[in-house]
Formats: structure tokens, C-alpha cells, sequence
């Protein structure tokens, strides 16, 4: 479970120019579904996405990780909650890492290195060994079918195995929560449904997956369990689909 | 430990594959950097080993030479001096030498001639160096016709040809017999170039320089170790020429390294961006930047040196002979002893492996410490 309790992000802060993103917001992720954050453009969602990940912190509000095994060396309010929000950054590096695997809109791969190279690079800084993510990396890629380009260049992709490319790798440190932000904004329709698809099942793995999107594709897809609205950086409706 | 050892492993190995991208870039980067320490270090492996090979040759040199002095010039010496210095307590013996150049018009070429001990050195004979022989074409047993001071020719029969392995010092160097040395200078009798002396004792050398110079005030007495420091400072010098001349092409690097590792191209911040992105720490990806510099830093550095050492100690320098080994038509050929400074090689190592590497991380230390947040907007 993710709790967000009076979650605000301010962007230039006392500056003329100030911008409020997120608009105290206080919403319960549960675990092990789909919730789709649907909105116009400057909604919100990414902004509260990227501050639920831990790639950046809220201006004010506080969020917990409740049932979520994340990698901490202290604990706040019992062993089964993490208060995220106040810990230093290299804990919340280690929590991004360990517990979160992101999909990014432009996919965000590395250029002219190899797919199993880019799927590894979340592992790379884990000191594990080698060996172990290698082994895991090529598991996912023959998963997602795209086994046979591990050694090409994801330069010379198409924009559906780019996007089997950044789904493999944000599954590489076997983190329980995806968060994808407007993952099928570069797919066509068919492309689109295979990615719900493919959630689908990460879902039936018991994952946790928060999408950011305005596509229908997406937001009517059977697969999702919640669906959350917002408009100008506040949540103006939130149910569940099923 | 362990995992701290596979963490730099596997950012390691990402960084040779990140390298190997840009391979043209880097390569040409690679070239150059390598090229400068190679030049570098020849000329630091060079002057290191001259300087000590100087140094052996000097060993067997006496322990102090007295000339004579006429109007400030050296004139010669009156060979009567010599029993006067060895009567002076501590001095072993004196020997009274004969030496001077012979300008060979044939090929431009100045000699060394020296008048040999007469077992050694008989009347119309010569031992001659291995220069000699080539720049003459001869061979033991052939006739080498110089000319005397009045142009009259002077034949003398090659007895010997000094070995190769003492070109460094034999190389311009004709031994003949006295008589034949003051038939082709015209050198009178009873003088002589110089007097070599030997003392027992190395501490009392000073002091019995005082005396020789108190006792003949026209005398000037050198000690070995004047000698020995006026060649270190000769090979510092020409050391020191040769590497102004590097100096313009070590800029011209410094400036090129500088700029392609200062600058941080767009691709480069949006990668940055990218891993902090995916979980990368700060230091994970100063940690990459770092061997990044390292890889090519060290690379060129150990290579140049590995280089250096095979282009001046199994190739003989050929790059820096003319400019260091001398000015002389006749060049010696000698291998040289390999000489390892440590000294110098680690002040190369800092001065180059150190400031690129460094050059390298610090740029980054901004584009690293952004919010992992903006490569969401990308």
C-alpha cells in the first residue's frame, strides 16, 4: 500500500515564477493492482509520480510504503511502514532502486549500447554479481519475445521493442512497484494493447503498477483496477474499475 | 567488500563498453595522449640513461686532470710539472697526456687523437674507433692517410678497431704511438695536453688541488666530480631543450584533452540524467566518470611508457640521437643500459594520468547531482 497524505510540489518556490504541480493530495494505492492517473497535459501526474518513485521530494505532505519490503536500514512506525519523505537521499536512492522500476515516455534507453546492456543498467551499481542479473536480464528478454535483438543496438529498434526494451529493464532488480508515465504515448494502437497486456501480467505477478495517461487505450483497459482524475494538480475523482 | 568489488566491476565494465561507442573519438584521443607520453617518457628514459652512462664512463677517468693556463686559455703543459705533483704527499701518480683534434676534410669529421702507451701504440700504427672506421671505410690492417700540420701525409697502419660497445666513448677516437702524435701536430717536445692525476685517498683530493695550484699558478686543477657535474648538467640542458620543443605539443594536448573532457555534450547530460534516473547515485555516476578517465589515461600512460622503454633502449632513441647524444659528424652507436628514474616516471604518471581523470569527473559533478526527476521530461 501507498499512502499519500497531503502530498504538495512546488516548483521555483518564493520565486515569482512559482508553480505548484501537486496540489495537496492524499490518496491509498493499494497493492498488487493497476491505477491509472488520467488527466490533461499539466495535470499533475508525472509530477506525482516522479515524488511517489523517490526521484524527487514533496514541498510538503508525507508518504508512506506500507507491505513493501524496501531497503532501509531503519524504520518508521513498525517494520511494515516506511515513511519515505524524511529520509536522507541515499536511502531513497536505495528504495528507488530496489523497489521501483520506472518506464519512461521516451523510454529514456542508452544509445549505442547493446538491449541486454541497457536492461542490465539498473543492476549495474547494485554490486551484484555479473553474472546473476545477466542470467535475469536474458530471462526477461525472452519473456518479452525480444530475446534474438539482446546483442543489437537499441538504436536500430522499432518504437514496440524499445518499449519491451524498457519494460525488461525497469524489471531487472525485481522491484515491486512499476511506474510508467504515458507509456504508450509513441505506440500505435496495437502496440498500446499488447503494453496492457503485458501489464496485465505483471499484475498477476502480484506487481503494483501506477501509469500516468491520457490515452483511452490505457485508462479503459480491463486490466486496471483504479482509476484516479486530475486536473490541475489536484485528484478530482478517483474509483475503482472493478 | 565483495559487493563493493562488483559494483566497481560492473560500472567498469559498462564504462569500456560506453567507451568503445565513441570509438573513432576516443581512439584518436587515445592516439595522441599516447603519443605525448611516449615522447615524455623517451626523453625521460634518455636523459636518465645517458646521465648515468656519463656517469660509469667517469669512473674510470682520473681523479684530477691539471692544465695549464695562458691568458685566461688552456696552453700546454710542461711535462716536468709531473714529477713536482707526484712528490706532493697523497698523490699516487701523474701522468702526463697527449690529445687533441684532427679535422678530417674527407667527410667533415673531427677526431680524437690520442698518444698511447707504447706497448699498446707502435710508431705508423693506430687503433681507431668503430666511427672511424666506418666513416673511413677501413679494416684492420688497412692504411689511414691523414695529413700533419704541414700537409705533409702521414700513413698509419689500422692495428686494432675498438669494439662497437665502446662507441660511446671510442667511437671518434684514433690511439697512435707519441712519436707519430708530435709528427702530426708539430707538438713540442717536453709538453704535453694535460697531466691526469691519481690520489689515494678521494677526501685529500681538494687539498692537494690547493697545492697544486699554490705551487704552479699558472695550473688549473679539475676534479672528477667537476666533470661529473658539468655532464649532468649538459645532458639537463640538452634534456631540457629537447623538451621545450615537446612542450608546444604537450599544450596544444592539454587543450585538446581539456576541452573534450570538460565538455559535456547534450547526449551526455540527457545519459546522466537517464541513469540517475534508473537508480544511479551521484557517486555511481562520478564512479563512472572516473574510470572513464582513468581507462584512457592509464592506458595511454602504460602503453607510451612500454614504448618509450623498447624506442630508447632496443632501438637506441632513434627520435632524440642527433638532438642529445652530441653534434658530431660521427655518431656513436651504443645501446644503452636500461635505467628506470622511478622518481620521474611517477611525476609523469601525476602529470598527465592525474589532471585528464580529474578533468574528466569534475564537469560531471553538476550534471551528476541533478534531480533524477528530469529525465521524466525529457
Amino acid at each position: 500500500m501507498i499512502e499519500l497524505s497531503n502530498i504538495t510540489k512546488s516548483f521555483n518556490s518564493g520565486k515569482p515564477n512559482q508553480f505548484t504541480a501537486v496540489d495537496n493530495v492524499t490518496l491509498a494505492v493499494k497493492p498488487g493492482e493497476i491505477t491509472v492517473f488520467k488527466g490533461p497535459s499539466g495535470s499533475g501526474k508525472t509530477s506525482l509520480l516522479t515524488v511517489i518513485g523517490c526521484m524527487a521530494r514533496p514541498t510538503s505532505g508525507r508518504i508512506f510504503l506500507r507491505g513493501v519490503a524496501a531497503a532501509v536500514p531503519f524504520q518508521h512506525g513498525g517494520l511494515e511502514e516506511v515513511e519515505i519523505t524524511s529520509l536522507p537521499e541515499r536511502f531513497l536512492n536505495e528504495i528507488r532502486r530496489s523497489t521501483f522500476g520506472f518506464i519512461f515516455q521516451q523510454f529514456n534507453l542508452v544509445k549505442g549500447i547493446t538491449v541486454l546492456e541497457n536492461v542490465m543498467l539498473p543492476a549495474y551499481p547494485t554490486g551484484e554479481g555479473r553474472g546473476e542479473f545477466r542470467a535475469r536480464a536474458l530471462n526477461l528478454l525472452e519473456q518479452f519475445s525480444i530475446a534474438r535483438l539482446a546483442g543489437q543496438r537499441v538504436d536500430l529498434l522499432s518504437g514496440g521493442e524499445l518499449q519491451r526494451v524498457a519494460i525488461a529493464r525497469s524489471l531487472i532488480n525485481n522491484p515491486s512497484i512499476i511506474i510508467a508515465d504515458e507509456p504508450t504515448a509513441h505506440l500505435d494502437s496495437k502496440l498500446s494493447r499488447d503494453f496492457m497486456a503485458i501489464v496485465g501480467r505483471l499484475k498477476g505477478e502480484g506487481k503494483s503498477v501506477l501509469i500516468a495517461s491520457h490515452d483511452p487505450i490505457v485508462f479503459d483497459s480491463p486490466f486496471v483496477d483504479t482509476l484516479v482524475e486530475m486536473r490541475d494538480g489536484a485528484v478530482v475523482a478517483s474509483r475503482s474499475c472493478r | 567488500m565483495k559487493r563493493a568489488v562488483e559494483r566497481h566491476l560492473n560500472i567498469l565494465e559498462f564504462t569500456l563498453a560506453s567507451l568503445l561507442r565513441r570509438r573513432a573519438k576516443n581512439l584518436s584521443l587515445l592516439a595522441m595522449y599516447l603519443l605525448v607520453i611516449f615522447m615524455l617518457a623517451s626523453l625521460l628514459f634518455f636523459v636518465s640513461a645517458l646521465k648515468r652512462e656519463a656517469a660509469i664512463i667517469l669512473n674510470d677517468a682520473p681523479d684530477m686532470i691539471v692544465q695549464r693556463l695562458m691568458a685566461g686559455r688552456q696552453d700546454l703543459i710542461p711535462a716536468g710539472y709531473a714529477a713536482e705533483i707526484a712528490a706532493i704527499r697523497g698523490v699516487t701518480a701523474v701522468r702526463p697526456r697527449l690529445w687533441g683534434y684532427y679535422y678530417d676534410a674527407l667527410n667533415g669529421a673531427n677526431y680524437t687523437i690520442i698518444a698511447g702507451d707504447a706497448p699498446t701504440s707502435a710508431p705508423g700504427r693506430a687503433t681507431v674507433g668503430a666511427g672511424v672506421a666506418k666513416a673511413r671505410n677501413l679494416a684492420v690492417g688497412d692504411l689511414l692517410p691523414l695529413t700533419s700540420y704541414d700537409r705533409a701525409p702521414v700513413m698509419l697502419e689500422i692495428g686494432t678497431i675498438f669494439p662497437s660497445g665502446s662507441d660511446l666513448v671510442a667511437a671518434d677516437l684514433i690511439v697512435v704511438s707519441s712519436a707519430d702524435f708530435h709528427q702530426l701536430f708539430n707538438f713540442p717536445g717536453g709538453q704535453a695536453t694535460d697531466l691526469a692525476v691519481t690520489v689515494r685517498n678521494p677526501r685529500e683530493l681538494p687539498t692537494v688541488a690547493a697545492k697544486i695550484a699554490s705551487q704552479f699558478p699558472d695550473s688549473r686543477p679539475i676534479l672528477k666530480s667537476e666533470i661529473q657535474r658539468t655532464y649532468q648538467s649538459i645532458f639537463d640542458w640538452r634534456g631540457g631543450m629537447t623538451l621545450i620543443v615537446l612542450v608546444s605539443s604537450l599544450l596544444s594536448f592539454i587543450i585538446f584533452s581539456w576541452d573534450k573532457a570538460t565538455g559535456l555534450s547534450a547526449e551526455e547530460r540527457k545519459e546522466i540524467g537517464i541513469l540517475k534516473s534508473i537508480g544511479w547515485e551521484t557517486s555511481d555516476v562520478l564512479l563512472l566518470k572516473f574510470w572513464e578517465g582513468i581507462a584512457v589515461s592509464l592506458t595511454a600512460f602504460l602503453l607510451g611508457t612500454v614504448l618509450a622503454y623498447g624506442h630508447v633502449f632496443f632501438l637506441s632513441a632513434p627520435l632524440f640521437a642527433q638532438a642529445l647524444k652530441g653534434w658530431s659528424v660521427i655518431y656513436p652507436r651504443f645501446q644503452l643500459v636500461p635505467v628506470v628514474d622511478a622518481y620521474q616516471l611517477a611525476l609523469l604518471f601525476f602529470l598527465t594520468v592525474v589532471p585528464y581523470t580529474t578533468a574528466t569527473v569534475i564537469p560531471c559533478w553538476r550534471a551528476a547531482t541533478i534531480d533524477p526527476d528530469a529525465a521524466m521530461r525529457y
